[in-house]
């Protein structure tokens, strides 16, 4: 069973929507019993990251998510804000980030002709070792992405995906259990599917 | 620079629960089922979907939260909705029914620090104004408020600033006098829209076929939508809901 975390954050029903599209059992959950019973998270989130933050301590679900995520090694899959605030921090807010992964979210500097969010579909670099993305794929992998902030992690054997606007910048990362992506693969049909079936298949 | 590409989305019409297709805002046909629609469009592997509810817009109705949520649970791409958002509240429903985008017409208008409110709530990339033009009797842009079916006095340009500096993340510019004519878009609106805000632009109204769409992407708009070559097929107009094969999208957009 796949538990998408609910603490009042994010577009719960789109990824419960595709997760059972793909076949898989899931359930959307804030109650800490069922967090520990789950064999995989997802985080989702969208919005401000201090308020996500905020929001997910006040469920007093944290400590649990450590314990299942960083002691039981539970595969957690973060979603856009999620990936984020699996981070240290991020230049939005000054609450801090969960830590999880050695990272740093920052905001998409000014540029002429830039426009920010970053809205809309792009492709993806996947590294050679990324288990989330297809390796030898006929077609580029693209996804729906909808952000202002983005991700650069400290270790660059982290990096599972790139992706370029403006910069370079963390597309998904993944660090033994831990994997995180800045798109939305459940509004990302065909390549979202893919993804989240390969989460499901761990 | 930038490899993000530009969309093409299907721009949907809802009247009574059915999928309508407009002339001019005006007689409205019947095109089927939307939830058959989104079936379709999924397999076709959409970039994205806006729905419009025009009944909600019209009669000061409550959004059909049901319908909204039957549509969001068949969409597997981005979906935005509007028609009949008057209130935090109910953009706060219909975006646990599962949609990411809410677009917001008459009431930014009648009061546009409602997107404000949406936007310190929802996050800007979450809210869309969304315009209507139409040139008045001496062939004046002016905004068209198509709740009360009416041209106010409002520009187009100063109306879309105002409405990004409130918290819009995207606008949607739509044109009463070219929709569903098939007469492509109004691309000097288009740059002249598009070049007064940071945030994307999808232009809606007026194409005929995917050429139109380029001239709309060239002209500075992140995205065009249609209607009607999205749901009628051939010189007799039959109904056939209908998106281009994505290599088709894709080399249209190399430049």
């Amino acid at each position: 069973m796949i538990v998408i975390v609910d603490y009042g954050v994010g577009n719960v029903g789109s990824v419960l929507n595709m997760l059972r599209k793909v076949g898989a059992r899931a359930r959307v959950s804030g109650a800490a019993a069922d967090i520990e019973a789950a064999n995989k998270l997802i985080l989702p989130g969208v919005g401000h990251f201090g308020r996500g933050m905020t929001q997910l301590a006040e469920t007093g679900l944290i400590p649990t998510l450590e314990e299942q995520v960083l002691f039981r090694r539970k595969p957690v899959l973060g979603i856009c804000l999620g990936m984020q605030m699996m981070t240290r921090g991020s230049e939005e807010s000054d609450v801090p980030g969960l830590g999880w992964v050695d990272a740093f979210t920052h905001r998409f500097p000014e540029a002429p002709g830039l426009r920010v969010p970053h809205m809309g579909w792009n492709v993806v670099r996947p590294s050679v070792n990324a288990h989330l993305f297809e390796r030898d794929a006929a077609e580029a992998e693209r996804f729906y992405f909808v952000h202002s902030y983005y991700v650069r992690a400290a270790d660059p054997a982290h990096v599972a995906a790139t992706c370029r606007y403006g910069c370079d910048f963390v597309a998904a990362f993944e660090a033994g259990n831990l994997f995180g992506v800045q798109f939305h693969p459940e509004k990302s049909h065909l390549f979202g599917m893919g993804l989240l079936r390969k989460f499901v298949a761990l | 620079m930038t490899e993000l590409f530009n969309r093409v989305i299907p721009c949907l019409l809802l009247q009574d629960g059915g999928l309508v297709k407009t002339t001019n805002f005006a007689r409205p046909r019947y095109v089927g089922d939307p939830i058959n629609a989104i079936r379709i469009f999924n397999e076709k592997y959409v970039d994205e979907l806006v729905f419009l509810d025009i009944t909600a817009s019209r009669t000061g109705s409550e959004p059909d939260y049901d319908l909204i949520s039957r549509i969001a649970g068949e969409c597997f791409m981005p979906l935005c909705y509007g028609g009949g958002i008057r209130r935090l509240e109910q953009a706060r429903r219909v975006v646990a029914a599962g949609v990411e985008k809410i677009a917001v017409n008459s009431m930014a208008i009648d009061r546009p620090h409602l997107l404000a409110e949406l936007s310190q709530e929802l996050g800007a990339s979450s809210v869309v104004a969304a315009i209507d033009v139409k040139r008045d009797l001496f062939g004046r842009e002016r905004v068209y408020h198509p709740g009360q079916r009416r041209l106010t006095r409002l520009s187009p340009v100063e109306h879309v600033k105002a409405l990004v500096a409130a918290g819009a993340g995207e606008v949607f510019l739509n044109n009463v006098d070219r929709d569903g004519r098939y007469c492509g878009f109004d691309t000097d609106l288009i740059a002249r829209v598009s070049a007064a805000v940071s945030v994307p632009l999808i232009a809606c109204g007026g194409a005929a076929n995917l050429d139109d769409m380029r001239a709309a992407v060239d002209a500075g708009a992140s995205g065009a939508a249609a209607g009607s070559i999205f749901v009628f097929y051939g010189p007799h107009r039959a109904v056939l809901i209908n998106y281009p094969d994505y290599a088709s999208v894709r080399r249209l957009f190399k430049r």
